[in-house]
């Protein structure tokens, strides 16, 4: 196994972790971290799977740059609603029956 | 042409943010009359001499940006554009002075359009990703933007959703650039061939699964209606009408685009998304007869609309499903947001959110209840309407191809909406109480409400040229 | 745009245009709405006038637009529209007069007449259509315009009547749907044609054919209120009166019967619907609906109800004839199309004239109630008799030409089925003319709103129209042979369907 596969299966373990943590917590936080776990590995997978003969692709550089900062301004909003949800209800969760 | 209907929204959203709430309407609608303008212009063009392209700065691919712009996506963007304009009038009307939701639409807006419009336009699979999220952002931002506990807590519901769905759409990008080592859709249609490794398979999964959970598609539906029916009424309509509807447009994109040849060899994968569309066409209705209060029904009544468009994937060997699936998409966009504006003056007029309390409006509020009424017409798909013709396409179709189920699943949700569009109508046409309070509302909600629905019954008159600009390749 | 292409636009518009004006109008604007609605019933009577004119002179009339590649929008003026349209135009003008009448002073007007001018409309489009995609696009917007007038009212009753009408009608309409779509494809487009299109499919498709006329048939037949399709039309009687007579005489179940007429003679073919069997079966069901809608009349009370059975039984005569094979079977059934709308129509008029006037709505009160009103009565009389098939009205010619039919057919269990319906019709309408003419004044009436002056029993629009249309009914008995009557032009029809038999006219 060479070391970018290595990366990318790492990324793809990180990516199911992630989905699974902000599918099933329930406090946000924790969500919001388990939302970057995902990002975070899809980025791995990217440059992973790109370095081919040894030389790094530079363009899924970029690619994950363009990532990185779209999962900081998301990040950002999650953090600003969470707060602002614990502002108005004292809670940092979902609770179930406000969906209908 | 195309890169200004990127730039003008972005370009009046920064102007609107920095004028304010009370002066940025106006860069917003000069912006949007410009817009409609270009995207009838590039509709004109194209259907006149073809698929047109752009590189961004002169660098064209693989370093540059190209922005490509077929029938199909000029389609979308005349949609948009027409549906825009009559609801920022509308939002112009609807937002109180002191509502916190005024003071972010319009940046917010105006980012959602410029996402929009770029994802219509993109050509590769990464610059997608990133229209999405901005197009994701902005909408939980409108979302989020009334401010009351229940809202924040539908904005983080949809915010999630939309987190994991474009996370998935991303791993898949990446497996695709892995293996093939470009993310452009034009080359990927030719180098992904019958013969493709599993790890496409798996990424086009991805991808798929992750536009699914961001159109809504039953059983990904769950994020929706409190996202929808909680948000102000111009929001609701905006999200249910276009946003949603983007997310689609990409999983046709790409499902006869670069995995032409996939599909084409596992015939039984056509039959996930119908099957998905069925359920959804069911349980939609179903939750939306049962629901109380009006925004609820509508929005459960978005989860069984969007079923439709996805029963034509079974179909899309024949070039009419792409055709009816662009009907249909026109006729619930059109008539969606004229339903929630229609609902958003009634629930404004009367103070009550509940169907059970709308007694008496057809009397009083006759030109909305008018629009509400258009607008359940398509949505039944009766004629004359675009949702009319979109059901006759498909059932045409379906026929011709001896698929019977779908022809069935067709007709038997259009009787399901009319259930749930007459219990409104039922209510609305009965005496009013002699206690129920009717406070008078701007005629700007009545008749932008009212011209949308028009729209979407008008355009089942005169279909033609919708589908010839469809046909353009 | 030719003036022949203009002309089946012009008679849409002349009453969508004041009908989309009248909405706007504001509730207290009496005199423009009135003028509007007036204007366009004569207009369109002129154009009516016009087109009977031209297609006697053997011009065609027509004009197509594409809605979709292959699929068009297309209206015709033919013989056997203009049958239909001339029936709808005349009764349009005076269940307008009746309305106005019948409304003054009532809330909701504007929208009321709004709705009112968007059905006329749809029963042209149904007339004038020249294929199936735009009949169907009429027949559903007639659909979605009759409900708010059913429920005008506004109260639990007559939404729930409304609720019923609606049931029936939607799903009536996408078992329709499945058959004109299913069509199409077989084909290509629907376009009616003389002698039918259908038959140019081959024996292969025999079978399919079968089914897509059933459901067809199903589709047409809610409107046309055969049994067991009919229960919507008894519940329907909860809309205000000149709404029932719009329903009963003019558009909805007269949308259904043209339909099934439509559906045998010019999309199957008589003569090929009756080489694929499908004529025994259908005549079979409008015989026990025949029947049994008579039989049913007998024991309602409710006035309204009891013209709604008749109704039921009446439009199956229609069909009857129309499946009985032959030309005199035909020329019955289509001349009573329009016989039985005069006469239902002046029925229905009257009705509303005893609950306005006296508030009766039950049989059980109309004793006296011709002393009372003797010219509604005398109105009412007449429109009874005609539906029983006294001689010298119009019900007595159509009655005769059925039975002719029959026998020329070789179906003698007809002629029993119509000599049944029509004893039948005279144990439910002859004990209310008892009860009118011959039983003594009460000592008060259930609910007395108009007062008499001097002759006039009551509002002179609510007396007018049932006179004019009780007048017609006898011409059309009396006179039935003129070159204007509507048997002449029913016989003009039948010639044409029969492409491959002599006629030889009997009665």
């Amino acid at each position: 196994m060479t070391a970018g596969l290595l990366f990318a299966s790492v990324g793809v373990i990180l990516f199911a972790l992630g989905v699974a943590g902000v599918l099933l917590l329930e406090h946000l936080l924790r969500r919001i971290l388990a939302f970057n776990i995902m990002g975070s590995g899809t980025f791995l997978v990217l440059v992973g799977l790109a370095q081919r003969n040894g030389i790094a692709d530079p363009v899924p550089q970029a690619m994950v740059l363009t990532g990185i900062v779209v999962a900081v301004a998301a990040t950002a909003l999650a953090l600003a609603l969470a707060r602002r949800l614990y502002v108005l209800t004292g809670k940092l969760e979902l609770s179930q029956d406000d969906e209908a | 042409m195309m890169v200004w209907l990127i730039l003008l929204p972005l370009l009046w959203a920064s102007l609107a943010f920095m004028l304010g709430p009370s002066r940025g309407v106006w860069p917003a609608i000069a912006g949007l009359v410009a817009q409609l303008w270009l995207a009838f212009a590039l509709a004109a063009e194209i259907v006149g001499s073809g698929a047109a392209m752009h590189a961004v700065g002169g660098w064209g691919a693989p370093l540059g940006i190209d922005l490509v712009a077929d029938g199909l996506s000029a389609a979308m963007l005349l949609l948009t554009q027409c549906i825009a304009l009559p609801l920022a009038v509308y939002a112009h009307a609807y937002f109180k002075r002191d509502d916190p939701a005024r003071n972010y639409f319009w940046p917010l807006v105006g980012f959602l359009l410029a996402g929009l419009n770029a994802l219509f336009l993109s050509a590769d699979l990464f610059n997608i990703y990133v229209t999405l999220e901005l197009l994701g952002l902005a909408a939980v931002g409108l979302v989020a933007a009334g401010g009351g506990a229940q809202q924040i807590a539908a904005a983080l519901r949809y915010l999630f959703a939309t987190l994991v769905g474009s996370g998935a759409y991303l791993l898949g990008v990446a497996l695709i650039y892995g293996t093939y080592g470009t993310v452009s859709t034009v080359t990927l249609v030719s180098l992904i061939g019958a013969d493709a490794p599993d790890l496409v398979w798996i990424a086009g999964g991805l991808m798929v699964l992750g536009l699914m959970l961001k159109t809504a598609l039953f059983p990904f539906h769950f994020w929706l209606p409190p996202a929808h029916g909680g948000a102000p009424a111009p929001v609701s309509a905006l999200l249910s009408a276009v946003v949603v509807k983007a997310s689609f447009y990409l999983i046709l994109r790409l499902w006869v685009g670069p995995f032409s040849s996939l599909t084409v060899v596992a015939s039984l994968v056509v039959w996930f998304p119908a099957l998905l569309g069925t359920l959804a066409v069911f349980w939609g209705s179903y939750q939306a007869i049962r629901a109380e209060r009006l925004k609820m029904l509508i929005a459960y009544s978005t989860v069984a609309q969007l079923g439709y468009l996805f029963l034509i994937f079974p179909l899309l060997a024949s070039a009419g499903a792409l055709q009816a699936g662009i009907m249909q998409v026109f006729a619930h966009g059109l008539a969606k947001a004229a339903m929630f504006a229609a609902a958003g003056t009634l629930i404004k007029a009367t103070g009550q959110e509940m169907v059970a309390g709308l007694a008496g409006v057809a009397e009083r509020l006759p030109v909305t209840l008018f629009a509400f009424g258009l607008a359940g017409i398509t949505l039944m798909g009766l004629p004359p309407s675009a949702g009319f013709l979109a059901k006759w396409q498909l059932i045409e179709l379906a026929l011709s191809q001896q698929q019977w189920v779908i022809a069935f699943v067709v007709l038997v949700g259009g009787l399901l909406a009319a259930v749930y569009v007459f219990s409104v109508l039922r209510q609305a046409f009965l005496l009013a109480p002699a206690d129920s309070v009717v406070t008078p509302v701007s005629r700007t909600l009545e008749w932008t409400a009212f011209v949308l629905a028009a729209a979407s019954v008008l355009l089942g008159l005169r279909g033609v040229e919708l589908m010839q600009l469809v046909g353009v390749t | 745009m030719t003036f022949n292409e203009l002309l089946p636009l012009a008679v849409l518009a002349s009453s969508l245009i004041p009908g989309l004006l009248i909405f706007t109008l504001p509730e207290s604007w009496v005199g423009l709405r009135t003028t509007l609605n007036l204007s366009g019933a004569l207009v369109k009577l002129a154009l009516v006038l016009l087109l009977i004119v031209g297609v006697q002179a053997g011009e065609s009339y027509g004009v197509h637009f594409a809605v979709l590649p292959g699929l068009n929008l297309a209206f015709k003026a033919d013989a056997l529209g203009l049958l239909f349209i001339t029936l709808s135009a005349v009764l349009w003008l005076f269940t307008t007069l009746y309305a106005i009448g019948y409304l003054e002073g009532a809330p909701r007007r504007s929208r009321f007449f709004g709705f009112f001018s968007l059905c006329v409309t749809a029963t042209m489009g149904i007339a004038m259509a020249a294929n199936l995609f735009t009949f169907f696009v009429f027949y559903e917007l007639l659909t979605l315009a009759t409900f708010p007038l059913v429920v005008h009212r506004g109260t639990e009753a007559s939404i729930r009547g409304g609720m019923t009408y609606l049931t029936y009608t939607l799903i009536g309409g996408a078992v329709l749907l499945t058959g004109i779509v299913w069509l199409h494809h077989l084909l290509g487009h629907t376009d009616f044609a003389h002698a039918g299109i259908a038959a140019a499919l081959g024996s292969a498709y025999d079978g399919q054919l079968q089914i897509i006329f059933l459901l067809l048939m199903i589709g047409v037949g809610v409107k046309a209120a055969i049994v067991p399709l009919h229960g919507w039309l008894p519940q329907a009687m909860v809309a205000p009166a000149p709404v029932s007579a719009l329903l009963h005489a003019v558009a909805v179940v007269k949308a259904g019967a043209f339909g099934i007429v439509r559906i045998v003679y010019e999309v199957y073919g008589i003569e090929f619907a009756q080489s694929l069997d499908l004529l025994l079966p259908l005549a079979i069901f409008a015989a026990v609906t025949i029947v049994w809608g008579s039989f049913r009349a007998l024991f309602q009370d409710d006035l309204k109800k009891r013209l709604a059975y008749s109704t039921v039984s009446q439009v199956s005569y229609i069909v009857l004839g129309i499946t009985l094979f032959g030309p005199i079977g035909t020329v019955g059934g289509l001349v009573h199309l329009v016989h039985q709308g005069l006469m239902k129509v002046t029925l229905f008029f009257c009705a509303g004239n005893y609950a306005e006037t006296l508030g009766i709505h039950k049989v059980s009160e109309m004793n006296g109630a011709g002393r009372r009103m003797p010219l509604t009565s005398i109105a009412f009389t007449i429109g009874a008799l005609g539906m029983i098939g006294v001689p010298l009205t119009a019900g007595a010619v159509s009655k005769a030409w059925l039975i002719d039919g029959a026998s020329a057919a070789g179906m003698d269990w007809a002629i029993w089925v119509l000599w049944t319906s029509s004893l039948l019709n005279a144990v439910y309408f002859l004990p209310i003319l008892w009860r009118t003419w011959f039983k003594p004044i009460p000592k008060a009436w259930p609910a007395e709103h108009i007062v008499a002056r001097g002759w006039r029993e009551t509002a002179w629009l609510l007396l007018l129209p049932p006179m004019v249309t009780a007048a017609m009914t006898l011409a059309a008995g009396m006179f039935p042979n003129n070159q204007i009557s509507p048997l002449s032009w029913a016989k003009l029809i039948a010639e044409r369907e029969y492409v491959h038999e002599s006629i030889i006219w009997t009665p």
